[in-house]
């Protein structure tokens, strides 16, 4: 096994290049753990703790540039206005000590249907930044997970950033794990009302092969709330709504059975969660519009 | 000071000198200090110039046939020094075992569960180990597999093992059964007719690990004489001792073994895990060899709790009086014995729990299949019988509609009530007491998870991971109660050997106590002090590591080692203290007629009169002699129980603690959380309060953890482990531990010292049904299994 | 490969450093700092907490050579830094860091396997906040197992330790 240390990004990308299966390692909580008990045996182990850039990030006009290794510690500490569904995902990763290594760029390049950033990401929008020796592409996050454990990356990529849509309204993360911390998920959802565009977004982890969104819920629920006028009159949801929407959400999982749980029952707890994570961001939204009909 | 007469003789009051540290004391522990700075050195830590690492290759499959195993290419990896597989066994000894020796040291022509070891390998470095390791084949020939009563039992069923030769053997109706026991007393046909409302119930019980954090691991160090030093965590040297010396065809003089750092045990540690192979390995290569499982394989290198299947028929008048309990417990003991025997034996005898029933009909069995092998672990037997006798007897007040605390204490036994066995119990049995204290505890606030900033969600089901902010949370609170027994029982030869050794140095007495007990974080070491202190008054004690060159402590199991070594090392102390009055006597006996005339004790470094007159000091009573004692103790023996009857005098003492939970759930995601366990247990005496509550709190905690969450997954089709890892084997964390308050009685059991009460196992009975019958209260559902999961309180699955 | 870094303020080398070795093994069975240790190897029980440039991480799941050029305290370094931190004392004459003190006093030590990392992260809690709440203990100390003491005492022991240092203890 070779060690290699590129000392900056184009380091990284020509050697990523010139050994296509090296393994890039950054909080190295997913790899280590393969290495430690002698799950894979790479030629190669590219650490990228060396590239300063990558633990940072930008907040731009309409999104956040946030670099593939910037800690979960630090995206709940300190994106927790832009990112609020991102913020509130890394909270339950793993552990303290987890969250103060591992990043978003190691649930990208893992790939774990499991992961908790990928429901967040995929409710909020966003666009992975990979590059390679040949270019820079951005691959929409829809688009990124191709399978289980795999991903739209070519060989020599390597994921520099993801570029996340900033939250213009509320947004909510929940995950159901059979411990109360430290726990992989059985099954988490993530939800994002978009009030800019008058569309809402959703993420389902842990229920299917791949992270997924909920298509026919969300087209559900934007037309609901479009016909309904609810963005304008702020009005509480109605729980046939609700049950509806989390209905949808419930039928968009294709779950298996395994050790962490059933299909059936992750079927039922994303229906449970997608109802109460909508709730609670609808009466965010309402809340955040009060001050205003009470100055009206 | 005392006044010193010209001859150096005090003979004043002793005001003031009573010995620190003594008995009933929070003293802290000898090891403290050593363990916080991370200078406690771990089995896991030991090192040695020059050594190498050993690997073991495992079963991939769970029962299958050896057709043959080639060890070329991994014996020509660069950096191996040896590959050994049965055939490299050097004697004729190539089994051990606790108590019947069927586990294959190394496998031979057949492997009976997953991840049965087959060939050991020592290299110098891990990984050199492991990619030799790897590059041994292995050809199996697999055969069906036995995972269940029904397949052990069948017509057709393969035989676990073919040839056996133990002495249950006569007296089991089927060679796939271990052990059977059954207790039959009183008329149950009779009292069935008398009941005006019998229950009935089938429950599970899963399969909980140990889960200790320190892995398996120790040094073998080959010696010059031919023989090895062993540096090992387990709970008795000297077991350990017995089972290895045989394999290596040395005398157990040569096979040296000393305790090294226990990373807790839990009974994990009972049977051997790497002790032969890093011996063997040592033996061969000339040269020292570390084993260190990973958790992975931790998994595999020990027994685990017995999972279990438990049928239960109670019946009771309208008034709530218990006519009669049939039960039959059916433990799964995997692919070898281990203490399978005396798990049966517990499950069994206790297996009504701590009630006053005449008439019982009680079956136990313990099955050979070749599901991962199960042996002892914190309570053993007593805690699935626990589980479902309490589960029983919230089912029993339900159709009685009466109070199930009322119901409990209604049936509590007391002293001299007869057990299953007919044995009385001869000492109290404050189960309506311990029920009635854990009942007036003030219950913890509702909705704590409620704050001015909202819900916190740390404090609600589900924790940070946010799923309830308190929608489809609803709180229940259970009770139960459990028995169970202290010490080895069923006639064993149980005792325990303590050397102990006062002489002055740097001018003070000096005690220094020296037994093979394996202190496993339990506190025994500072126990030994504390009585040490107590008996002989000196305040500076040193405890000597253990180690097998003093006679065995019998194990660190069954709650017996306060009892048993702390009652060795008393006994050794008043040997001590006999000596050192003689020598007082011979001295000094002609200043004082007390020395002939009065009681006299050690206390505060001095010989004084029990009336508190100081007689002499013991830095002058001992001069330049040491005196040192090293002698074996008993508890009171006990008796088997009749194979048919299950009738017999067969435990020493028994331990007694009521829980109360109280659970928040998540109706709705089926999220448990546990607000508060709270306890009651009679102790007899705490002799370190401090340690006796960290036991209590420990032990609950694992009980609570195989209520919602600890289960080793066996796939019954293939016999494999699914969750072999911390990321699919739970336990809890800190926010999954509530608050545990705990009510100690001390109500002395005369027969034992001080009357003290084994303590470790009694809070990991009762806790468990506790949670489980707390979660019944909250969602109405029967829940017959444990640990119970999410989809169990949701969806309707089994 | 050869690795260099800082542990408990002082420079240090490893030879024939294996490329899998994780930082872990390196402090172990290299450096012969056996005190952070190897529980799980899996990032599960945080017995391995180490601080990584001030930071607490599992050193399991830290490849040796991203270890290189950096600092790392351990609990074998806890004492020392606590003194620097009070501004007292010189370094080498080790007591007991409070947080350690803390866990003989009240009780939290039994086995004692998950006490190094439990020590690492709590100390690092407290000095983050040094008056906290239960549930702030809780979430900070979730990511390290115990398995014998149910953690009350534990829970004890963080509290113990705000307690004195607010009282300047």
């Amino acid at each position: 096994m070779d060690f290699l240390r590129p000392a900056n990004w184009e380091e990284a990308l020509a050697a990523k290049a010139e050994h296509p299966a090296a393994v890039p390692i950054a909080g190295g909580t997913d790899v280590m753990v393969e290495i430690n008990f002698d799950h894979r045996r790479p030629g190669h182990l590219m650490d990228l703790n060396r590239i300063a850039e990558l633990g940072e990030w930008e907040v731009g006009e309409d999104s956040v540039r946030l670099g593939a290794s910037v800690p979960y510690a630090r995206i709940m500490e300190r994106l927790r206005a832009e990112l609020p569904g991102l913020a509130l995902a890394s909270h339950t990763v793993a552990s303290p000590q987890i969250r103060n290594r591992g990043g978003v760029g190691g649930n990208l390049g893992t790939a774990s249907p499991a992961g908790d950033a990928h429901p967040a990401l995929l409710a909020a929008g966003a666009e992975v930044e990979a590059e390679s020796v040949r270019g820079t592409r951005r691959i929409p996050i829809d688009a990124f997970y191709t399978g289980v454990k795999r991903n739209a990356l070519a060989p020599d990529e390597l994921i520099r950033a993801v570029h996340i849509k900033k939250a213009a309204g509320p947004q909510q993360f929940s995950k159901v794990g059979t411990r109360n911390a430290m726990v992989i998920a059985v099954c988490a959802f993530g939800l994002a009302l978009h009030p800019d565009t008058r569309t809402v977004r959703t993420g389902i982890g842990s229920a299917a092969p791949t992270p997924v969104r909920a298509l026919a819920a969300e087209e559900f629920l934007t037309a609901a709330l479009e016909e309904g006028g609810f963005w304008d009159n702020g009005k509480i949801i109605t729980p046939s709504l609700a049950k509806r929407f989390a209905d949808l959400c419930a039928g968009a999982c294709n779950p298996i059975d395994d050790v962490r749980g059933t299909a059936e029952y992750r079927r039922h707890a994303v229906g449970v969660m997608a109802r109460r994570t909508l709730t609670w961001t609808w009466e965010s939204y309402r809340d955040a519009r009060r001050p205003t009909e009470g100055a009206a | 000071m005392p006044d010193m007469p010209a001859n150096g003789v005090p003979t004043t009051l002793t005001q003031g000198l009573r010995t620190r540290g003594g008995i009933g004391e929070s003293t802290l522990r000898p090891d403290g200090t050593l363990k916080v700075t991370g200078e406690f050195a771990y089995s896991s830590d030991m090192w040695h110039e020059d050594m190498l690492w050993g690997h073991i290759l495992r079963s991939t499959v769970a029962h299958a046939e050896i057709v043959s195993i080639d060890t070329g290419e991994a014996l020509a990896t660069a950096g191996v020094y040896a590959v050994m597989t049965y055939d490299d066994l050097p004697t004729d000894v190539k089994n051990y075992g606790l108590e019947i020796q069927d586990t294959p040291v190394l496998a031979h022509g057949k492997v009976r569960h997953h991840g049965e070891p087959v060939a050991v390998v020592a290299a110098d470095h891990p990984e050199t180990a492991r990619r030799a390791a790897a590059r041994i084949r292995v050809e199996y020939r697999e055969l069906p597999v036995i995972t269940d009563e029904l397949s052990a039992l069948a017509p057709d069923a393969v035989l676990v093992h073919e040839n056996r030769d133990d002495h249950h053997i006569g007296h089991v109706p089927h060679p796939n059964i271990v052990h059977r026991q059954p207790i039959v007393r009183g008329d149950v046909a009779a009292a069935r007719e008398r009941a005006d409302v019998i229950v009935e119930g089938e429950y599970t019980f899963g399969m909980q690990d140990q889960a200790f954090l320190g892995p398996e691991s120790g040094l073998a160090v080959p010696e010059e004489d031919g023989g090895v030093h062993l540096y090992i965590a387990t709970q008795w040297l000297h077991s350990d001792l017995r089972q290895i010396a045989p394999v290596l065809g040395l005398p157990e003089d040569k096979v040296r073994m000393t305790l090294a750092g226990v990373g807790g045990a839990f009974g994990g540690r009972e049977d051997l895990s790497m002790q032969i192979h890093a011996c063997l390995l040592a033996l061969r290569t000339g040269k020292p060899v570390k084993i260190v499982y990973d958790r992975f394989e931790s998994f595999f290198g020990h027994v685990h709790r017995h999972p279990a299947k438990l049928f239960y028929e109670h019946g009771a008048t309208a008034d709530g009086r218990l006519t009669h309990v049939r039960c039959r417990i059916v433990l799964d003991g995997g692919a070898y014995a281990s203490a399978s025997p005396a798990v049966v034996g517990n499950a069994s005898s206790l297996g009504v729990g701590p009630y006053a029933v005449d008439d019982v009909d009680i079956e136990a069995i313990a099955l050979y299949t070749n599901n991962p092998p199960c042996g002892a672990m914190r309570g053993f037997g007593a805690v699935q019988a626990c589980f479902a006798y309490e589960a029983q007897m919230d089912r029993l007040a339900a159709r009685l509609g009466m109070d199930p605390v009322e119901l409990r204490q209604v049936n509590a036994m007391e002293q001299g009530t007869l057990m299953p066995t007919g044995q009385p119990v001869d000492s109290p049995a404050p189960v309506a007491e311990l029920l009635r204290r854990v009942k007036a505890m003030p219950m913890p606030p509702e909705r704590q998870w409620e704050s001015s900033e909202g819900a916190d969600v740390r404090q609600l089901p589900g924790g940070l991971s946010n799923t309830t902010h308190g929608e489809g949370v609803v709180r229940g609170v259970g009770y139960a109660v459990g028995i169970k027994n202290v010490g080895f029982s069923e006639g064993f030869d149980d005792y325990s050997t303590a050397r102990v050794r006062m002489e002055v140095a740097g001018g003070e007495p000096v005690v220094t106590v020296h037994t093979a007990m394996a202190e496993v974080g339990q506190g025994g070491v500072t126990v030994h002090a504390q009585i040490a202190r107590t008996e002989l008054g000196v305040g500076r004690v040193t405890i000597h590591p253990a180690d097998t060159r003093v006679g065995s402590a019998g194990s660190t199991s069954a709650s017996r080692q306060t009892y048993v070594t702390g009652g060795a090392v008393r006994n050794a102390c008043e040997l001590v203290r006999e000596r050192v009055l003689e020598l007082g006597r011979r001295r000094f006996g002609s200043y004082h007629p007390a020395w002939a005339t009065a009681e006299l004790l050690l206390e505060g470094g001095k010989v004084v009169t029990d009336g508190g007159e100081v007689l002499a000091d013991l830095v002058d009573v001992l001069g330049d002699e040491a005196v040192e004692v090293e002698a074996e103790w008993r508890h009171r023996p006990t008796e088997p129980f009749d194979p048919r009857t299950g009738q017999g005098n067969g435990h020493v003492q028994y331990s007694f603690a009521a829980h109360r939970a109280v659970v928040e759930v998540d109706t709705e995601l089926g999220l448990v959380k546990v607000i508060e366990l709270a306890c009651a247990q009679d102790v007899g005496k705490a002799l370190n309060p401090l340690s006796v509550i960290g036991q209590i709190q420990g032990g609950s905690t694992q009980g609570l953890g195989v209520a919602v969450m600890e289960e080793i997954v066996v796939d019954p089709r293939t016999a494999k482990v699914r969750n072999p890892s911390f990321t699919d084997y739970l336990i809890p964390t800190i926010l999954d531990t509530p608050t545990m308050p705990v009510d100690l009685l001390e109500l002395a059991d005369t027969h034992a010292p001080y009357g003290l009460r084994g303590v470790g196992e009694a809070p990991t009975l009762s806790s468990t049904p506790a949670v489980l019958s707390a979660i019944r209260d909250a969602t109405g559902l029967p829940l017959t299994k444990t640990p119970i999961r999410p989809e169990h309180l949701t969806t309707g699955a089994p | 490969m050869r690795l260099n870094l800082t542990v408990n303020g002082r420079p240090r080398e490893a030879d024939d450093v294996w490329e899998g070795e994780s930082l872990l093994y390196v402090l172990r069975e290299r450096l012969g700092l056996p005190g952070s240790k190897n529980a799980c190897e899996q990032g599960e029980c945080g017995s391995c907490t180490v601080r990584l440039d001030g930071v607490p991480v599992c050193s399991c799941l830290v490849a040796a050579g991203q270890a290189e050029g950096r600092e790392v305290v351990t609990v074998e370094g806890l004492a020392d830094l606590a003194r620097r931190r009070s501004g007292g004392g010189s370094p080498g004459e080790a007591e007991l860091a409070p947080v350690q003190q803390a866990f003989i006093d009240a009780g939290a030590v039994q086995c004692g396997f998950c006490t190094p990392g439990l020590l690492v992260a709590a100390d690092e809690m407290l000095e983050r906040d040094p008056d906290p709440s239960d549930a702030d203990i809780r979430e900070a100390l979730s990511g390290n197992l115990c398995r014998c003491t149910g953690y009350e005492k534990i829970m004890d022991a963080v509290r113990l330790a705000a307690a004195r240092g607010s009282e300047g203890v």
